[in-house]
């Protein structure tokens, strides 16, 4: 059954909606009552709606208007699907971790090659056996999001990983979310926590198995980067023409930490990916990028709110979209420098590439600048390929399509160019070209 | 042998007309400069021929080596052998020269039946032609033209121009924005590509740079059509009365 949870209809069908979900959730001691608070705030506040300055792009309430239900956990056949799938994507050197229709799937994942650094644990675990419930508060934390809340709530199972002070690893972690259902839902929450001075990459790929459709995915991702600590997070979102993805990161970076973020969207018809960083020590560094590629009727929205809360932080931000077709690029990009924090260096470019005249970017840079000593820039464009770049390209000996490929590479490139290791560069580079070489 | 010959060439752009029935025969291995004041449809002309979108042909043929070069598309242009030097060459950013230029070398040979060029070949051949234009190796790795002088611009068509060996160049004022100097480096790497199997079409406004590229014809264009044609004295001659008769007879 299809439960509609907006909020004009909020009421005993929503909250039966959570009492059934409860019974196959995880989680004892608090956790049934962290999930009744959490979908308390969702049905308060709805689906979020147009007239949200954070959601103003992405009308949820008329986008989605319902929530599917849970999906089933997955059976044999639908793993073995999923694992096909998950090949696909795999990031060379990887230790790859798989979550199916929201449930993680040891039998897929690479838990016999973990470093001995990295300690992972599912979400599952961590809800059932959180004798104390300070560890299920903490993982299952919401913001005043309603789409996070209503995470919090329905998350059934996800990847709880810890590095201890000091330590580096190696390979790149790939979180790898297979959908195999159709009109269904699933609900995934991670959380990542760096000690001091750890370094970890962590790749997360959404993608879907052969003959998957319609389904919802809602994803949080807390993480934690210590003092001194290195994160580099590389997520590409890749799910089924008639998928919904909402996204969210939760990050917060100490002194002298750095952050390295890399998103893409490729597919899917609606998605939202919004990332939520606060550089909260001193001399902490982020570097956010990101390129969606868009065509048919996708919605892509890729909402980034920097919080410079400290002194003496760097944020840079590099976000490019190509779009097709009747597809929608929304980019909202909000910087908010407190009045602590002085001597921040921040900047934002965004810039979206139109294929076609019913293409639609919105670009929205946002600064909030509370201190006086602070550099920020900020530059949005959008705008057709030039066309004396392609003639220049054909007159030289390229096809139109070779031309068009080149000058669309070299502009999402400004972007990929950013990414932190060489093998993920190559990785989005490839996954890009495969899009190129299918629209063209 | 004729290489390119256009008759009665007639072309638009927004319903109005700037070629008005221009002919023009040129052989193998001949130059040809054309002259003409400006809006006398010289730079129209360099278009139509390398197939810039944008224009309508309304009446007459362009051949080349008998082929309808109208027909084609501008990359096919390429790969039989028209070469465009651009009076204002554009910037990519974020595609290297390198790049770039085995690009497009690959894609010519490749419509021209050829094999790629090995990287150890291309690098050899790119680095001899740089060298002679005074090209550094850093230009080579920037965007293509991405912050390059007028003249390093103009260097990069001529280093183009030899390595793509077409045997049709048309040099769209290659001497705009030279100083004298680079104007010299730019003619001497063209004249040193000159030969029995290479046709040049040099399109200019002064006749300063015919100087340097000694041409065997010389042709005024004015309004659309070629008012008179010439040898190379036919250049002293404008140079010294301008284009003013012509205008009245055209």
């Amino acid at each position: 059954m299809k439960q509609v949870l907006a909020k004009a209809d909020a009421g005993s069908a929503t909250s039966n909606f959570l009492a059934a979900a409860l019974e196959r959730l995880p989680g004892a001691g608090l956790v049934p009552h962290i999930r009744a608070r959490a979908f308390e705030a969702y049905e308060r506040a709805g689906l979020p709606h147009r007239r949200m300055e954070a959601w103003r792009y992405t009308d949820l309430r008329a986008l989605i208007s319902e929530v599917l239900p849970l999906a089933p956990r997955p059976d044999a056949a639908a793993l073995a699907r999923a694992k096909a799938s998950a090949r696909r994507v795999a990031v060379d050197q990887a230790v790859k971790l798989v979550l199916v229709d929201g449930i993680f799937a040891p039998e897929l994942s690479d838990l016999g090659e973990l470093e001995n650094e990295l300690h992972v644990q599912s979400l599952r675990e961590v809800l059932e056996n959180s004798a104390t419930g300070a560890m299920a508060g903490l993982v299952l934390s919401t913001t005043d999001d309603a789409v996070i809340s209503l995470n919090a709530a329905m998350a059934s199972d996800g990847l709880v990983i810890s590095i201890a002070e000091g330590n580096t690893i190696r390979r790149p972690i790939q979180i790898v979310q297979v959908a195999t259902g159709s009109s269904v839902s699933a609900f995934t929450r991670s959380y990542l926590q760096l000690d001091k001075g750890a370094h970890a990459t962590v790749v997360q790929s959404f993608i879907s198995a052969e003959g998957a459709s319609g389904y919802q995915a809602n994803d949080v991702l807390i993480a934690l980067a210590g003092d001194e600590a290195s994160l580099s997070h590389l997520r590409i979102a890749a799910d089924a023409a008639d998928a919904v993805n909402i996204s969210s990161g939760i990050i917060a970076v100490g002194t002298r930490a750095k952050l390295d973020l890399f998103s893409m969207t490729c597919s899917g018809s609606i998605n939202r990916y919004q990332g939520f960083v606060t550089l909260g020590g001193e001399g902490s560094k982020l570097s956010a990028n990101g390129v969606n590629l868009i065509k048919d009727k996708l919605h892509a929205d890729t909402t980034i709110v920097v919080d410079h809360a400290v002194p003496h932080c760097t944020s840079r931000q590099k976000f490019r979209a190509v779009v097709d077709d009747c597809g929608r690029s929304v980019f909202q990009g909000r910087i908010v420098v407190r009045p602590v924090a002085q001597k921040t260096v921040a900047s934002l470019s965004t810039r979206a590439l139109l294929l076609s005249d019913q293409a639609e970017a919105d670009n929205k840079p946002e600064l909030e600048i509370s201190a006086d000593n602070v550099t920020c820039s900020h530059g949005a464009t959008s705008g057709a390929l030039d066309g004396n770049l392609v003639f220049y390209l054909r007159a030289r000996g390229l096809s139109d399509k070779d031309a068009q490929m080149l000058l669309i590479k070299a502009f999402i490139g400004e972007s990929i160019e950013e990414i932190f290791a060489d093998n993920l560069r190559d990785f989005v580079t490839a996954q890009a070209e495969h899009w190129l070489q299918e629209r063209l | 042998m004729t290489l390119l010959e256009i008759q009665d060439l007639h072309v638009g752009v927004d319903s109005r007309e700037i070629i008005r029935g221009l002919d023009l025969m040129v052989n193998a291995g001949e130059v040809h400069a054309i002259m003409g004041p400006n809006g006398s449809g010289k730079s129209t002309l360099s278009h139509v021929i390398a197939g810039k979108p944008g224009y309508e042909v309304t009446g007459g043929q362009i051949l080349f080596r008998g082929e309808d070069l109208l027909e084609m598309e501008p990359n096919e242009r390429a790969a039989k052998g028209v070469f465009l030097a651009f009076q204002y060459p554009v910037e990519i950013p974020g595609v290297t020269t390198m790049n770039f230029l085995r690009t497009a070398l690959n894609a010519q040979r490749k419509a021209r039946g050829r094999g790629e060029l090995s990287t150890p070949e291309f690098l050899k051949k790119v680095r001899e032609v740089a060298g002679s234009l005074n090209i550094t190796r850093d230009m080579l790795k920037r965007g293509v033209n991405v912050g390059f002088s007028g003249g390093e611009k103009k260097r990069n068509e001529v280093l183009q121009m030899a390595l793509f060996e077409p045997s049709l160049c048309i040099l769209d004022e290659i001497d705009s924005g030279l100083d004298i100097d680079a104007l010299r480096i730019v003619a001497s790497g063209i004249n040193g590509l000159r030969s029995p199997e290479r046709t040049m079409i040099v399109i200019t406004h002064y006749q300063r740079l015919l100087h340097y590229i000694v041409p065997d014809y010389v042709h005024v264009m004015s309004k659309g059509r070629v008012v008179k044609s010439g040898g190379k004295e036919l250049a002293l001659e404008l140079e010294a009365c301008g284009y003013a008769q012509f205008e009245t007879a055209a």
